[in-house]
Order: structure tokens, then sequence, then C-alpha cells
């Protein structure tokens, strides 16, 4: 998640008493979600999104409290705490209100039930001390503080609906600490010893004094909002503090935050169609620790015992000969001792049993097959991965050939073809990067073969139209070369598509064939 | 004694003037944060008869956060670790400002009656009070001791025999 200046998200909680309180509308629509067009991504797109500034964000939160609490009619603060202790979800609250057990949902959220509150909500003065210690008030109007052990009156104490009394300095402290340094705010709970009831937000404010703590407190309740809801995500961009509200069928899809930046909304990563977040993330693993690659050189060459040249074995005989000119050490493959001793017996080493080297020769066959297969994905998605690298300079050289092309006399509005392609170049590239880890986890069907074919129409295409980016102006193919990378990019832009759609509806039908996890 | 918060000097006088049964806190003469603390080990526990050695100590923090204990004297205890780290969960994630050092010595206390081999620190040692608790708790301390002694020769033999076979 994105460093977030905490500024941003401060926000006036609402002390007053008067649920009904309608707040207004402003210029934010919670219905109907926006559909952003800007991202050119494939048609069957369904998910919709929205950005939300910080501003937004916290409206969106009243929001959603609001209309629960026009039905529950209970303290604002304590309805977000039902809320997210329901992940958000507006129906299964309401439904575990009406039809569930009400006091469980309640002792779930860590809050108490209506039923068993105090009359008098936030600040509980009782005649008698209630403090779990059984400190002793030293008079009717006096209390002993069970954190600072130092005697008030009665209006300097304060406590939730739990009845546990503290003074309003050592609250300060308390909520300071967990607020600054374990980063607490959704679950504060009261200090007093094995009492869990949450401190909510209208009696945290009404007690921190200090503006920082406040600041932080505010922003650790708007991402736990972000955090708890499904359907929201910080824009991932660093420096970028807006979130993306999805709608419902988010899956595949990326996403756009108005900031520019488009990401995976499950992931967070870098959009990565046509590959499912956790065969991406198998993938990236497997990449990491390059560890099949380091296994197939342990497993298939070893060093000439003489002169420790690398020796990769090629053969079914265990009489080795050092391929190195000036050795030519002839040694046994199986237990690198020199060949003299071994005799005649070309396929047997008679220092191990026979079976155990066959067994090691047959895994040794197993994984070269799987690394083969590993690198020749592997190559490929590398190369897409080194070309995504160069995009800026591409971008460059297409800046640079624009003002060429403006030089030759075409309009800015006219010469914008060259960056549309460029966008969708790189676009397309990057598709292609992620079929080869799609390729990878794929098993062999008849579908896999159409894949590949949509794979390679969308290789030709894209290199045609990178060559077509590339090529010399000359002012006489001027509208010619605007035909042409026209032409080129829309084409992608169909192959891409294609390839997409197909993958999709392969999801959908369920007849890709994956290899297991 | 500067800057030491009133109820750090009101905790320390009522343990020296009303201390718990069995168990003795004395503030040390250098740091007052810093306490030295024996506990006898409990009635009907393997421990009975036993004292044991603690430290404790309160961090600037407390009592936001909590006291820090360990123990000195060696023990032979499922949540008790060989360095005499102790997992209790007061100690840790339910620590509450409201609780004092009096009752965490009481709560250590009590874990010496009643150990809790679900939430070990010394795996080893709660298998073996897994199996042999009522063994253990039937006969005292004394055949504590005797199977500690079992038990750790049982573990240096079988490092011997592992060591042995390496070289033949
Ligand atoms: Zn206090
Ligand atoms: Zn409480
Ligand atoms: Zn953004
Ligand atoms: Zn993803």
């Amino acid at each position: 998640m994105a460093e977030i200046e905490e500024e941003d998200f401060m926000y006036d909680y609402e002390e007053s008493d008067d649920e009904e309180d309608e707040d207004e509308e402003g210029d934010f629509v919670s219905d109907g979600l926006l559909r952003e067009d800007s991202v050119p991504s494939g048609s069957k797109l369904k998910a919709e999104w929205q950005t939300l500034s910080p501003d937004q964000l916290s409206k969106k939160m009243f929001e959603i409290v609001d209309d629960v609490n026009a039905v529950f009619q209970l303290p604002t603060p304590h309805v977000r705490i039902l809320l997210t202790a329901c992940k958000w979800d507006k129906e299964k609250l309401m439904e575990r209100y009406y039809a569930g057990d009400q006091e469980a949902l309640f002792r779930e959220a860590h809050l108490i039930h209506p039923k068993k509150r105090n009359p008098n909500p936030v600040i509980v003065v009782r005649a008698q001390s209630t403090s779990t210690c059984g400190a002793a008030a030293s008079s009717k109007q006096e209390y002993i503080c069970d954190i600072c052990m130092m005697s008030y009156s009665t209006d300097h104490m304060m406590g939730l609906e739990c009845g546990h009394l503290f003074c309003r300095p050592c609250w300060n402290n308390y909520l300071t600490v967990m607020v600054m340094s374990q980063g607490r705010a959704q679950t504060l709970s009261c200090p007093a010893t094995s009492c869990d009831i949450v401190v909510d937000e209208a009696t945290v404010l009404e007690l921190l004094t200090d503006g920082e703590v406040r600041k932080k407190y505010q922003y650790l309740i708007t991402n736990s909002f972000v955090q708890d809801h499904p359907l929201l995500k910080w824009c991932p961009s660093p420096g970028c503090c807006n979130a993306l509200l999805a709608s419902n069928n988010v899956e595949h899809e990326p996403v756009s935050c108005s900031c520019g930046h488009s990401f995976c909304f499950k992931c967070s990563r870098d959009p990565h169609e046509p590959i499912l977040c956790t065969y991406l993330s198998k993938w990236l693993k497997k990449c990491d620790d390059d560890s099949e690659t380091s296994n197939w050189i342990h497993v298939n060459t070893k060093e000439c015992p003489k002169c420790s040249a690398t020796i990769e074995k090629n053969g079914g005989c265990n009489h080795m000969i050092c391929c190195n000119n000036s050795c030519k050490a002839e040694f046994c493959w199986v237990c690198l001792g020199p060949w003299e001793p071994h005799g005649t017996s070309w396929y047997n080493c008679n220092r191990y049993n026979e079976s155990d080297a066959k067994s090691a020769r047959d895994a040794q066959m197993g994984s070269r097959a799987a690394l083969e297969r590993y690198l020749f994905y592997c190559n490929r998605y590398m190369n897409h991965l080194r070309s995504s690298k160069m995009e800026a300079k591409l971008y460059e050289m297409v800046h640079e050939k624009m003002k060429e092309l403006q030089q030759l006399g075409m309009s800015w509005v006219e010469i914008q073809f060259m960056k549309k392609a460029v966008d969708v170049l790189c676009l397309c590239r990057q598709t292609l990067m992620y079929t080869y880890v799609f390729a990878y986890y794929l098993k062999k069907n008849n579908h896999m073969l159409i894949f590949e074919d949509n794979q390679s129409d969308l290789e030709i295409a894209t290199e045609l139209l990178s060559e077509y980016l590339e090529r010399e102006i000359t002012s006489v193919s001027l509208d010619q070369l605007k035909i042409q990378v026209q032409d080129k990019s829309k084409y992608c832009e169909a192959r891409r598509k294609v390839l997409l759609e197909h993958v999709y509806e392969g999801y959908d039908q369920d007849f890709w064939d994956f290899t297991e996890l | 004694m500067a800057g030491l918060p009133k109820r750090i000097l009101k905790e320390t006088q009522r343990l020296l003037t009303d201390p718990v049964q069995g168990i003795n806190a004395t503030p040390d003469e250098q740091n007052a944060r810093y306490f030295h603390v024996v506990v006898a080990g409990p009635k009907d526990s393997p421990f009975e008869g036993g004292t044991f050695k603690l430290e404790l100590f309160l961090p600037e923090e407390y009592p936001m956060a909590p006291p820090k204990v360990r123990f000195m004297t060696k023990i032979y205890h499922p949540n008790i670790d060989k360095l005499g780290r102790i997992c209790l969960d007061i100690l840790k994630d339910k620590w509450s400002p409201a609780l004092q050092i009096r009752t965490v010595l009481l709560s250590i206390q009590a874990l010496l009656s009643a150990p809790n081999p679900d939430d070990p620190l010394a795996n080893d040692v709660a298998d073996a009070w897994k199996t042999n608790e009522h063994l253990a708790i039937q006969t005292g301390e004394e055949s504590f001791l005797y199977m500690y002694f079992i038990f750790t020769s049982l573990l240096y033999f079988t490092r011997f025999c592992l060591l042995f076979n390496n070289f033949s």
C-alpha cells in the first residue's frame, strides 16, 4: 500500500445525538457506479469501478453508516463498528440485526447490547465505583483510577458502557500509546483487564488532545475501512491517496485510478491479464528463487575429478572422458572415481548398487524435461519483460518522431495516432508476457491449441506494429505511414481482444486444465 | 528516584507493607524499576517446597506496556524456556494498564500450579508434561527432579547415539 499523507484523512466527526440528521448529498453520487472507459481492454468487461478521493472515501463511509442508521437508529459510532464486524456488508448486517441473534452480533463487534446499556451513554457516572480491581472510593464522589492510582472526583473520570472508569489523563495516555506505537484504531478496547469493549471514535476523539494523534487515528480508521471492505482497494501508485470502489463482479480485469495508474484489483500488482493472481504469484516465486535451473545443473552436470571442468552427461554410459583436451581423464559418472577399477562393466558402477544409480538417472531425465519446458516459457516471458522495461525509451523515440511529423506539416491532432499506437504496443506486449505464464501452467487440450494460435497471431501483429513505428519517416509516405500504423494498431487491438475473450470464455466455461499448484 | 511515577511508588509500597502470600518482591537499591522476586512453589504442585528467583523490570512505558519478567532459577515447566522466559498472555497481547505487579506475580504463581501444555515455549517439556502430569503431581518435587534427570539423560543418550552412528 502506498504511503499516504495522513492529513488527507481528516474528517469532522459529528457528535450530535440526533441520528436522523440527513447528510447533504454533496457532489458525490453513491449509486450507479461510473464506468471508466479510458482504458483499452478486452470487451467482456463486466466490472465497473470508481475512484474515491480521501474526502469522498470518508463521505462514503458515513453514507453507508447513515444508510443503515436510517433503519437502526443507534449511535453512529456503534453502527460503524457493527458494519466493520460484518465486513461492511449492509444486507448481512440488516439480516443479522433483525433475523439473527442480536446479542451475539453485539458481542462479536465488542459492543454492549443497547438493552444492557447504561441509559446515559459514553460518560458513565455512577454512585459506586465499578472498577475491576476493587479500588475503593474514599468518598462518594472520589474514585481511584486503576492506571495512575490517584483519586479524582467523578467528573474527571470517564468510561465506556462497560462501566470501567479511568481518569482523563490516563485515557489520553493509553489511547496515544495504542494509536501511535501500536497503530490500533479499529481494535482499541477498554483498558480494563480482560474487557474487550471497543472504544468508539466519538469517545476517542473526545479524549485525545494531540492533533497529530487524532490525525493518525482518523487515518487508521479510514485505512481499516478500505482494508475491511471487500470492494475497496487503495491505489498502489506511490503518492496517490485515492481508493477504488469496484462493483461486485470484479474478476480478472484490471482497474485504473483517476491518477492514471492501472492495476489488478485483486492483488494490486500491475495488470496481468490473462493469468490469474494465484498462478502469477507462483510464477514470480519460481522465477525468483531460480531453483529449477540450479537444480538441473546440480543433477545433470558434474565436475571432472581431475581438472574441475564442468561436464554434462549426454549418454547412458557411465564411462566418462573429460572433454577438456589437455585433461582427457577417464572416470565413472556415478562414483566419480577413476574408471580403471570398473573394468569392463560399462553400465554399472561397482561401488553403488545398480538400482540406485538407475533411479538417479531417471530423476535426472525428468528434471531435464521439466526444466526445458520451463526455460521455453521463461525465455519468452523475460523477453517481453525486458521490452516493457524499455517503454520509456520507446515513448521518447516516438515523441521525437511526432515532432518530426509536425515539422513535415501534420497537425498536433493528426499525429496523435503515433502515441495511441505506442499505447497499444505496450499493452499487447504486457498481455503477451503473461500469456507465457498462462501457457506454462496449462495442460494440453484443444483449447490450448487455439490459444497458442491466438498467441502467435498477436506476437506477429505486435512485432509488425513495432517495426512500423520504428520506420524512417520520408515525406513521400507520410499519409501512407499514418494509414499503415493505424491499421496495424487496430489489428493488434483486435487480436488482443480475441485472445483475452477466448481465455475468459475458458474461465467461465471451465475448459482450461491447469497443472496443480 | 527522580521522575518515578506515583503509581510505581504506590505499588512498591503496597508490595512491601501488604505482601502476597508466597511471593516476595523487593525493589533494587540502585534501580527502583527493577525488582528481585522470590516465588515459593505452590502447594499441591510439583514445585511445592521449591523457591524460585525471578527478576521483574518496569519499562519506561509502564503501565502502558507490561513489565518484563524472567525466571532466574532453572525450572522444568512447559511454559518457561531455558532462558527463564515466560509464556503468559497478560505479559504480551492481553496486557492491560489496569494490571499491576501484584497481579502479574499472582498469575505467574498460578501458572506454576496449572501449567498450560497447549501454549508451550519449551515443546519437549510440554510433551513430557502431557504424558506424566498425574505422576508429577502425585509424587511432588523429588519425583519431579528425578523426572528431569531421566529426561535430560535420555536426551543426552540419544544425542550420543546419533553422534556414534555417524562415525560407524
Ligand atoms: Zn488515571
Ligand atoms: Zn471496560
Ligand atoms: Zn491512483
Ligand atoms: Zn492479480
